[in-house]
């Protein structure tokens, strides 16, 4: 089997629309050195373009960079090299019309749920405010908790109000940094089948960045696959399995070792 | 809650405390007697002093009189401490530029002020509102500055991300984020305005619970009312952080120490 790598950027491949939701081109970050050290390339070369709608996964081994060519992605940081490009607009800082969801929980923990969901929704009148932050806790299903506040909820219930607020600011593109990372193993498994469930009422583009490729062929549309520092994109491999996707089956299994492959790394079964 | 366990709750709450109140009064009794003091007061005499305070009119006179000066110290540190707190937990080249003069000047104890106090204000109510601003404006600094510093940056990025306007920033993040750590400092520094104005009060004015204390020493060895004087600045200060305690349940902060009111 042949594996799509990005390097000439394919502009049909984005049926629904003339020009992709999001364009990386030739990206490159280096950090420079600390108390003199020499510089750390980060990234090199990274090109993706990501379509309305899609949703599409990174994975790489930790540390690779993933995190930093999502946060060149959302604004903010700012390569060193080359650009990005949301909607044709160039992007040089984060922007309400893109909502990162942070690995470390980004929710307010002195709002209640309630605030918290409407942080984005300055501008409305408080009863569409009110209407939209209960359609979206109706949606991640925290209903009924509105009065809470974020110590009284689990972390997989915190991930949700933060979704909830990505949402309810309706975004073009959401970021999110191994969002799941912190779960136990039965909360992360419920959160992806919600995440695909929201994803498909609400047809939003996402970017989602993991180090668990179960968790990128269960989720993604196509997974990127970045290499050891400085990362470049190894693979960018296309799943065409139906959802839900079913961990043992063989389209699966070859799936994920073609990625492992892309990662050089391989598992012996 | 079953029965047992409330009185096993009553039982630690009251009758325990009450009893080792009650063992040290009588202790304090006895070895008195034992030893023979004509100074030294019984708990007794120390009542008795307490009344004989609360007749003349002078206990209610002087705990105003305390408390006036701590509320002004207290209220200008707060005015100064806080906002100058945030800032330099804001700024970091406000922080480099004051931080040093300010750890050089937050170790001298208010007490030795004392001298510059009188030379400068004289003896009236300023100078022990100057020392109680001293003794109190440090500690708040620093809480407000640390309490910035300690703001989780992924807070400030979310902001950033939803658009925050600088103003927003300010209102809608850093101050609720920073509020419980700027109340804690204000506890413990509402704690030490109370140490120094006893301090203050020895030597710069004519009035107060300090004044009491060295002024029944000096004129006529009232060793009862001195021991009076002690324990209404104990009761007092500790009515204060009772008071400051209170303050940590309301809503605005109650998220930090999760004791939220269901």
């Amino acid at each position: 089997m042949e594996i799509a790598v990005s390097e000439v950027p394919d502009p049909t491949r984005c049926a629904a629309a003339s020009t992709p939701a999001v364009v990386v081109r030739d990206v490159a970050m280096r950090y420079p050195g600390q108390r003199g050290g020499e510089a750390i390339d980060v990234l090199q070369h990274i090109n993706v373009d990501v379509c309305r709608g899609e949703f599409v996964c990174f994975v790489g081994l930790s540390g690779c960079g993933k995190t930093t060519l999502l946060n060149v992605i959302a604004g903010f940081l700012t390569p060193t090299e080359g650009q990005v490009l949301i909607e044709g607009e160039l992007v040089r800082h984060p922007d309400p019309r893109r909502i990162f969801i942070f690995q470390e929980g980004g929710v307010f923990p002195w709002l209640t749920v309630f605030e918290n969901v409407g942080f984005g929704l300055g501008g409305k009148t408080p009863v569409a405010r009110g209407e939209l932050i209960q359609h979206y806790l109706e949606m991640v299903g925290l209903t009924g908790c509105e009065r809470l506040y974020p110590r009284e909820l689990s972390g997989g219930m915190r991930q949700r109000v933060e979704i909830a607020r990505a949402l309810a600011s309706n975004p073009e593109v959401i970021f999110m940094d191994e969002p799941f990372g912190a779960l136990d193993y039965f909360a992360r498994f419920k959160m992806r089948e919600d995440l695909i469930r929201i994803w498909r009422q609400e047809r939003k583009t996402i970017l989602f960045v993991t180090h668990d490729i179960d968790e990128a062929v269960q989720l993604a549309d196509r997974v990127v696959v970045l290499g050891r520092r400085p990362a470049t994109v190894e693979a960018i491999v296309p799943i065409e399995l139906e959802r839900p996707r079913h961990l043992n089956s063989t389209a699966y299994l070859q799936i994920r070792d073609r990625i492992l492959g892309a990662m050089g790394m391989q598992l012996d079964h | 809650m079953t029965v047992s366990a409330e009185k096993a709750g009553l039982r630690s709450a009251v009758i325990l405390p009450l009893g080792v109140a009650g063992v040290f009064l009588l202790t304090w009794d006895v070895v008195v007697r034992f030893s023979g003091s004509e100074l030294f007061p019984k708990p007794f005499d120390v009542g008795k002093g307490l009344v004989e305070l609360f007749q003349k009119g002078l206990l209610f006179k002087y705990v105003v009189a305390s408390l006036f000066r701590v509320t002004w110290g207290f209220a200008l540190a707060v005015l100064v401490g806080v906002p100058g707190g945030l800032a330099l937990g804001w700024f970091r080249r406000a922080h480099e530029a004051f931080n040093p003069l300010i750890q050089g000047l937050r170790p001298i104890s208010p007490i030795a002020w004392i001298p510059l106090a009188i030379l400068w204000f004289g003896v009236s109510d300023a100078a022990p509102i100057f020392l109680i601003f001293l003794a109190s404006v440090f500690p708040i600094t620093v809480a407000a500055a640390a309490a910035v510093k300690n703001v989780p940056t992924v807070y400030l990025r979310a902001a950033r991300n939803f658009g925050l306007s600088p103003q927003q920033l300010f209102g809608r993040v850093i101050l609720p984020a920073t509020l419980p750590q700027i109340l804690t400092g204000l506890r413990i520094a509402l704690g030490v305005a109370w140490l120094v104005v006893v301090a203050a009060e020895m030597i710069a004015v004519n009035s107060g619970l300090g004044y009491l204390i060295i002024d029944s020493r000096n004129a006529g060895k009232r060793y009862d009312l001195v021991v009076a004087g002690m324990i209404m600045i104990g009761v007092i200060g500790w009515l204060l952080d009772l008071l400051m305690r209170q303050m940590e349940r309301i809503q605005a902060v109650g998220w930090a120490y999760g004791n939220r009111g269901e």
